[in-house]
């Protein structure tokens, strides 16, 4: 039951909320419930799994790969609670942001749906049910999108729809194809016969494979299908995009991860393809920051950058030695958390920004490191660490990607990554030197914050600056988690041990009730 | 549309529809039916109603806001898993009441999450139609 | 027939992706359906089009009977019409709302976003 409450809590505080959505005080209450019932709960699975190894429910009593399978292995459980504690602070930080209009329109109610979706995919243990809970995150996101807004915010909403459309279409053909030459969709069970499959047939399989890459890679945002993210992120409120930035890319990287390191067989083929695919995101993805003038989509562009850097890990799949693969998903799974902290942080502050000077151009800024002192150093740290210095979270993010590079002998890759770091320095000092350091303009208007709204505003920043910050000087909790999660995902016997399946892929002591025609 | 041939009719069929939904909702666990095409159904009775006269008197005629109803019917659907908990069984097992009625129907928790799925989609779908038809 | 399905999936997918890239937000929509119908058509035809029993279970056994059909294709293509359907009201009103806005369904005039 534990494994559930993570997808309940919040589709309950979402049904409570869009009940309440007339009361201001019931809203915010129910907001705030919801956030922290998610947290708590995404606390306690996490212990659990740590203390007692893998949770598995079989919903409705029915056994796997028959019924649907909730598994809560260590990878799930992890990015559950990073997910459920930055909800928490983006909730926090929107009290502050988001306008009553929106509120009453359900802000609150459609991201705890999204967070529910994003649960969901976090934590299911079959490909359909990926697909369904993927889905129930985009329309929320969608709604969140567009909502209450004019016509930037239509026109990208617009934009944003087709290619998630796109991407759903492929995905479900992806397991379509599966499903054909498996007759399953639990992971674990198409995982089996999936490697047996591949020996005499590969091409379907690896076919299959590239549809959900190519779905993974639009939602993921990884070149070249990264272009409708830097061109509909930055519409709609800082909160709104903060939590996307967080949630959405990276459960595309999670798809990715779990799909390609414990269900398809290894392909070389795709695994070279990845390998370009990451050095060509990490590359656009900071060279298109470049040209940008605007605080919120410099940031936004940097996100596709930082996507390469995950999606690398995925490809040193690709490498002959278990011990280097195992090392990639780690660093490629710290990297995953470190940069769900880090962007989210970056963009709750230029948000705070916004709301104190009313604009996000780099032009109309400056100044603000003796007007804001503190909104500039969560800033710094922040940006700092997103360019991998030591000794923050990014470095040792970066650290263990670029070993496993080394180790894998992907030199040309390993020195993109190394490149691409150093670029990004470049463009979080453009940053800096544009909002922060420059003179004031002299028309500049600066408005003052209530104590109140600043506070809300602030604190969430602050405190996930002092995570990303205590992650940096205390790497071993977190890499030993990653390193956890990223053997629970390559032990496939294990996992399918835990939700109850022999390596054929029969059902221990059940009748085998599910063979194809 | 400003029909008196069409709105009488409309008048008469709406009533049908609507029964015919709760039928179809109430036979759905083992004939063909269920929350999703009951639903449905429900959802053809009010749009025809508001092509007949106006999107506010269909509005009248459901009487709850249509954002209501899907907060409720989701809420249903999440809950019907809980009480299998109670007996010790596996989250979502279905369970139904030892009552021998008249008919084919079993009440149980599969029902109450059938009856979240009408909700659901009758709100979902309502509110999606409503706010095309007016302005 | 498997030549006849893979023929009609192509050739759905090719005039979804031809509505795709044509500039009126509407055929966007249009575009959309046909996509969405093309994966489902293709879940079909690669989940075996055969002739086979229906997989329930019989009272009183604890398998379904010899030479059922799988089920996993069905249940999927029926999952996904019903999201693709909610997607695709949601897609309307937003589209409906951007007209109301702009009095275009033009996307080229629409666009706004550059900065």
């Amino acid at each position: 039951m534990l494994v559930a409450l993570p997808i309940l809590i919040p589709l309950i505080a979402a049904c409570a909320g869009l009940a309440a959505a007339g009361s201001r005080p019931l809203r915010r209450a129910f907001a705030l419930l919801g956030a922290g019932g998610l947290l708590v709960a995404a606390m306690v699975l996490f212990a659990r799994v740590w203390t007692r190894g893998t949770q598995v429910l079989h919903v409705g009593g029915w056994p796997a790969p028959v019924g649907i399978t909730l598994v809560a292995d260590p990878l799930s459980a992890l990015m559950v609670l990073t997910a459920a504690v930055l909800n928490a602070a983006v909730t926090v930080y929107a009290l502050g942001d988001i306008d009553a209009r929106r509120q009453r329109h359900g802000y609150f109610s459609f991201i705890h749906v999204m967070l529910g979706g994003v649960c969901g995919a976090f934590l299911t243990g079959d490909l359909f049910n990926l697909y369904v809970w993927f889905e129930v995150m985009l329309i929320s996101s969608f709604v969140l999108m567009v909502l209450g807004g004019g016509r930037p915010q239509l026109e990208a909403g617009t934009k944003y729809v087709t290619l998630s459309l796109m991407s759903s279409a492929l995905f479900l053909s992806g397991v379509g194809i599966l499903s054909g030459i498996a007759h399953t969709l639990h992971m674990a069970d198409l995982a089996g016969r999936l490697a047996v499959a591949a020996v005499e047939r590969p091409w379907p399989a690896t076919c299959a494979a590239t549809l959900l890459m190519l779905a993974f890679g639009i939602k993921a945002a990884v070149f070249p299908l990264h272009f409708w993210l830097p061109d509909s992120y930055h519409v709609t409120p800082p909160a709104i995009t903060a939590v996307f930035a967080a949630l959405l890319t990276k459960t595309g990287v999670y798809a990715l991860i779990r799909v390609f390191g414990l269900v398809l067989p290894p392909s070389p083929y795709l695994f070279g393809l990845l390998a370009a695919i990451a050095a060509a995101t990490m590359l656009m993805g900071v060279l298109g920051a470049v040209a940008q003038i605007h605080v919120r989509r410099i940031l936004n562009v940097h996100i596709v950058s930082q996507i390469g850097y995950m999606v690398m890990g995925v490809a040193l799949l690709g490498a002959p030695d278990p011990a280097t693969r195992r090392l990639a998903i780690a660093a490629a799974l710290f990297y995953v958390v470190h940069n769900m902290v880090v962007k989210t942080n970056l963009l709750l502050v230029s948000g705070a920004i916004r709301a104190m000077t009313g604009t996000e151009l780099l032009a109309g800024l400056g100044g603000l490191a003796t007007r804001a002192p503190l909104t500039a150093c969560i800033f710094l740290v922040s940006a700092l660490s997103l360019a991998g210095l030591p000794p923050s979270s990014g470095f040792w993010a970066k650290l263990g990607i670029i070993q496993a590079g080394f180790e894998a002998r992907a030199w040309l890759l390993t020195l993109t990554a190394l490149g691409v770091g150093l670029l990004t320095l470049l463009s979080m000092l453009k940053i800096w030197n544009e909002v922060f350091w420059k003179p004031a303009p002299a028309d500049g208007p600066v408005i003052a914050l209530s104590p109140r709204r600043r506070m809300l505003l602030l604190s969430p920043a602050a405190a996930l600056t002092v995570l990303s910050v205590l992650i940096g000087l205390y790497p071993a909790p977190l890499l030993k988690a990653a390193r956890r999660a990223a053997d629970g995902l390559l032990d496939r016997p294990a996992y399918m041990a835990a939700v109850g399946l022999d390596a054929g892929g029969t059902p221990r002591g059940e009748p085998a009730g599910e063979t194809g025609p | 549309m400003n029909s008196p041939v069409f709105q009488a009719t409309t008048r008469v069929i709406t009533p049908l529809l609507l029964s015919f939904s709760l039928f179809m909702l109430l036979r759905g666990h083992d004939q063909p039916g269920g929350g999703f095409i009951g639903g449905l159904l429900a959802v053809t009775a009010f749009a025809l109603y508001a092509l007949a006269f106006d999107a506010r008197s269909a509005r009248r005629l459901l009487g709850v806001s249509p954002r209501l109803l899907t907060a409720v019917g989701l809420s249903l659907a999440a809950v019907s898993g809980v009480p299998a908990l109670w007996w010790g069984e596996p989250f979502m097992r279905g369970l139904w009441l030892p009552l021998a009625l008249p008919s084919e129907l079993k009440l149980g928790t599969v029902l109450l999450f059938d009856v979240g799925v009408y909700l659901t989609v009758l709100g979902s779908v309502l509110l999606t139609l409503l706010t095309l038809s007016e302005e | 027939m498997l030549i006849v399905m893979a023929l009609l999936v192509g050739a759905l997918g090719a005039a979804a992706f031809y509505l795709l890239l044509a500039r009126s937000s509407l055929k966007l929509l249009f575009g959309l359906l046909l996509l969405g119908h093309s994966a489902n058509l293709l879940i079909l035809t690669s989940g075996g089009l055969v002739r086979a029993r229906p997989p329930i279970v019989p009272r009183g056994a604890l398998e379904p009977p010899a030479g059922h059909a799988d089920p996993i294709p069905q249940a999927l293509i029926l999952t996904a019409i019903v999201i693709s359907f909610a997607v695709l009201a949601f897609a309307a009103v937003l589209v409906k709302r951007e007209y109301d806005l702009t009095d275009t369904d033009d996307t080229e005039d629409m666009r706004q976003t550059w900065l």
